[in-house]
């Protein structure tokens, strides 16, 4: 049981389907107690950047 | 004790296990050979070279030092710099290093028999581009995630940093217009094929709006929403086939096709990504990971005979897919799965972001490609299961074996390789196709071969389903590249332009995008639609143009990693890249002098231009064929010089980094080596 719930965190974490949420932990231990930091992004503000930012580079070969 | 004991009896015994099946593969001269021995082969020289080799390189060698934290601990920003799980670095990796390549070029290189081709996937990934992958993760993950052309630059000199930046726009081109002409050819005149292909795109685009608007970041909801319907698209090809006044409007010609593949990428590059080009993505990630399960699977469970001889008369240059001897031919032919340059863009740059410990770095650098040159081996299975007559039948040109299915089947079965008329009609309709003869380019075969691998397993009334399956398979990870190639052409070429005038260099400004965007889909839209009217097919020409240009890219690559060892001291250890390296020079400037200066008009490019230039001022041509002539001369002349290009081009990367290795062994100053600092790992 334990090894088919790693299992499905692998695959949202491949896919990306919780990047959000990654990026909420990491706000909330690295920005969050800063004093210019505002609110974190929204998901759907968030997915936009993130998707974006991933396309800028060599992202797909032969 | 005794533990070790044992581990060295097992590695012991898998190393003999590799060994006669090895031998079975290389000396088997019965009717027929199982694809296990080839399966058994290629699985214990993996596990021997990733457990010995690649260890071996990773401690020694580069001293690989998991104490030290990786650039994505150091700048974690929670999105491109983000330490990650080595298993999904692995996953991200792969996805981003196997494309149609390791599928397309054993399949055209079988016209060599089985043999040469699986020795050079084996040999070729196991010592030349597993090693280049992990050396260039390596270097690129001790310099914060550099790119292939900054590091040449920072290490080598300004002179090989332009080489790779130019060679990466040229071999972008290239790579997209044959694997638009693959795409071409397997749609041509088929509705279900051309139907199943147009419905991917409003999937993508509705997964597209699923993720950005119905249900924000929900990927793994939209992926497979996307999956279940490109499933049903192959269904819905189907039923388009069979209507009297759908099917018409999908048989089209290759050029008509060639337009809409052209028009399809401008629009592409263009529109946002969201809308095509990620959610494509996803589904052809998806697809692909899971087709090639199946296949793995398909094939333990089928242990399909191999029925196409260990090596052919054709390895004496008369092979009737692409002309050219055996030597440097085959090596060329198949460059993804073996040793490709472009993996060096994917291992410096994004990968090195996301690794957590150097200690994952012979996983998913060396381990990565063993997976992908285990694809290119399904792939020659996929090939040799078909009956060598089959085989040569779908993948000849007509200007080759002739148009006529008549001609076709006499020539082929004239080499010894029979095959009949009906045969092939049988086929084609238990295909859903209306006909099988001349499908060049590699898809159309890899479909038939996986549809009768899937078909034997799974059951045989489903052949047509699954036909058309991989086709779709095929169609949308070739789209994927495409689109992404194009947009990645197009900003390198704003990168550039924006030197000369900076407002063309801004990425959003809407007249540099569209400017841009044309000038990439013009450069790689000749290309194909040269390759659409050329009667030998496209693939002969585009294809060995292709395979020179990603090993160019190679070469650089190993010899910016053979540079920094040599800077960096480890001169000793400097002939795991030098060796490699000598053998892509060897095989690059052949096939290079043999494409320009070879007099075999199948082979040389001057010689084919020559030979069409004196056919047509001697008024031999058909009024048809005269038409074109003169685009076909120029195009032969253009790609001669565009192969001595890329020669010159890799000679002097090469010789700059020698001179460089030269001033650094007798002491005289060198570029400094750009490595950061070491920082101790807190993970």
């Amino acid at each position: 049981m334990q090894w088919l719930k790693q299992c499905w965190e692998r695959i949202r974490q491949l896919s990306g389907d919780d990047a959000y949420d990654r990026y909420l932990a990491h706000y909330a231990e690295q920005h969050a107690d800063l004093p210019e930091a505002g609110p974190p992004l929204s998901r759907a503000a968030f997915f936009r950047q993130w998707q974006d930012q991933k396309w800028k580079g060599i992202k797909r070969c032969c | 004790m005794v533990k070790r004991v044992w581990g060295r009896a097992g590695w012991g015994g898998l190393a003999l296990l590799g060994a006669c099946a090895l031998a079975q593969v290389a000396w088997a001269r019965g009717e027929t050979l199982n694809a296990l021995w080839l399966i058994t082969a290629a699985v214990c020289i993996y596990l021997i070279a990733y457990r010995f080799y690649a260890a071996w390189i990773a401690a020694r060698v580069l001293t690989i030092d998991a104490t030290r934290a990786t650039p994505g601990e150091r700048l974690n920003n929670g999105r491109d710099f983000m330490p990650t799980n080595r298993w999904v670095v692995f996953g991200h990796h792969f996805a981003a290093i196997a494309g149609p390549g390791p599928l397309v070029g054993p399949m055209l290189a079988a016209q060599f028999g089985y043999l040469p081709g699986t020795l050079w996937i084996l040999i070729g990934a196991v010592l030349g581009g597993a090693v280049q992958d992990m050396v260039t993760l390596f270097f690129s993950t001790r310099r914060n995630g550099r790119s292939l052309g900054q590091m040449a630059r920072d290490e080598i000199g300004a002179i090989g940093g332009t080489a790779a930046l130019i060679g990466t726009f040229m071999i972008m081109i290239i790579l997209i217009a044959v694997l638009g002409l693959v795409v071409v050819n397997a749609m041509k005149h088929s509705p279900w094929g051309t139907a199943t292909v147009a419905a991917t795109i409003p999937i993508a685009m509705l997964v597209g709006v699923y993720m950005r608007y119905l249900r924000p970041g929900r990927v793994l909801e939209a992926s497979v929403l996307g999956v279940l319907l490109l499933l049903a698209s192959v269904g819905l090809g189907g039923w388009v086939d069979h209507h009297p006044v759908l099917a018409p409007l999908f048989d089209h010609e290759g050029l008509p096709l060639a337009f809409c593949i052209i028009g399809y990428g401008f629009a592409a590059a263009v529109l946002p990504v969201w809308l095509l080009l990620a959610p494509r993505d996803y589904l052809s990630t998806f697809m692909k990971l899971g087709t090639v399960l199946l296949l793995a699977i398909a094939i333990l469970l089928l242990r399909p005979q191999i029925h196409m001889p260990a090596v052919t008369p054709f390895i004496d240059g008369t092979g009737p897919i692409f002309g050219g001897k055996l030597f440097p031919f085959v090596f060329i032919t198949i460059a993804c799965g073996a040793i490709s340059g472009f993996h060096a863009l994917i291992a410096s740059g994004t990968t090195p972001k996301l690794i957590s410990s150097e200690g994952d770095i012979r996983m998913i650098g060396y381990g990565a490609m063993l997976l992908e040159s285990f694809v290119a081996i399904m792939a020659m299975i996929a090939a040799t299961v078909l009956e060598p007559g089959v085989y040569f039948a779908i993948n000849s040109p007509a200007g080759v074996v002739g148009k006529e299915a008549l001609d076709a089947v006499n020539t082929i079965s004239g080499w010894g390789y029979e095959v009949t008329v009906a045969q092939m009609q049988h086929l084609a309709d238990a295909m859903g196709e209306s006909t099988l003869f001349a499908r060049t380019g590699g898809a159309p075969s890899l479909a038939v071969g996986m549809a009768s691998i899937f078909g034997s397993v799974f059951g045989e009334h489903l052949l047509a389903l699954w036909y058309h399956f991989a086709i779709m398979f095929e169609a949308i990870f070739i789209l994927t590249t495409l689109d992404a190639g194009t947009r990645v052409g197009r900003f390198m070429l704003q990168d550039m332009l924006g030197n000369l005038h900076p407002k063309l260099g801004a990425t959003s400004y809407t007249p540099s995008v569209i400017l841009t965007s044309a000038l990439v889909v013009a450069g790689w839209g000749y290309f194909l639609y040269i390759g659409v009217i050329d009667p030998n097919g496209g693939v002969n020409i585009l294809w060995p143009l292709f395979g020179i240009a990603n090993q160019m890219l190679a070469a650089i690559a190993l010899s910016v990693a053979t540079g920094i060892l040599v800077k960096s001291g480890r001169l000793q250890f400097a002939w795991i890249t030098a060796l490699p390296l000598t053998w892509l020079l060897a095989i690059t400037s052949a096939a290079a002098y043999e494409k320009t200066f070879s007099d075999d008009i199948r082979v040389g490019f001057f010689a084919a231009a020559n030979d069409l230039a004196h056919k047509l001022s001697a008024g031999l041509l058909p009024p048809e064929k005269a038409a074109v002539a003169p685009q076909l001369i120029f195009n032969q002349q253009l790609d001669a010089w565009l192969t001595l290009f890329f020669v010159a081009m890799l000679w002097i990367v090469v010789m700059d980094m020698l001179l460089m290795c030269w001033r650094s062994v007798r002491g005289k100053a060198v570029l400094p080596s750009s490595e950061t600092a070491y920082v101790a790992t807190r993970l």
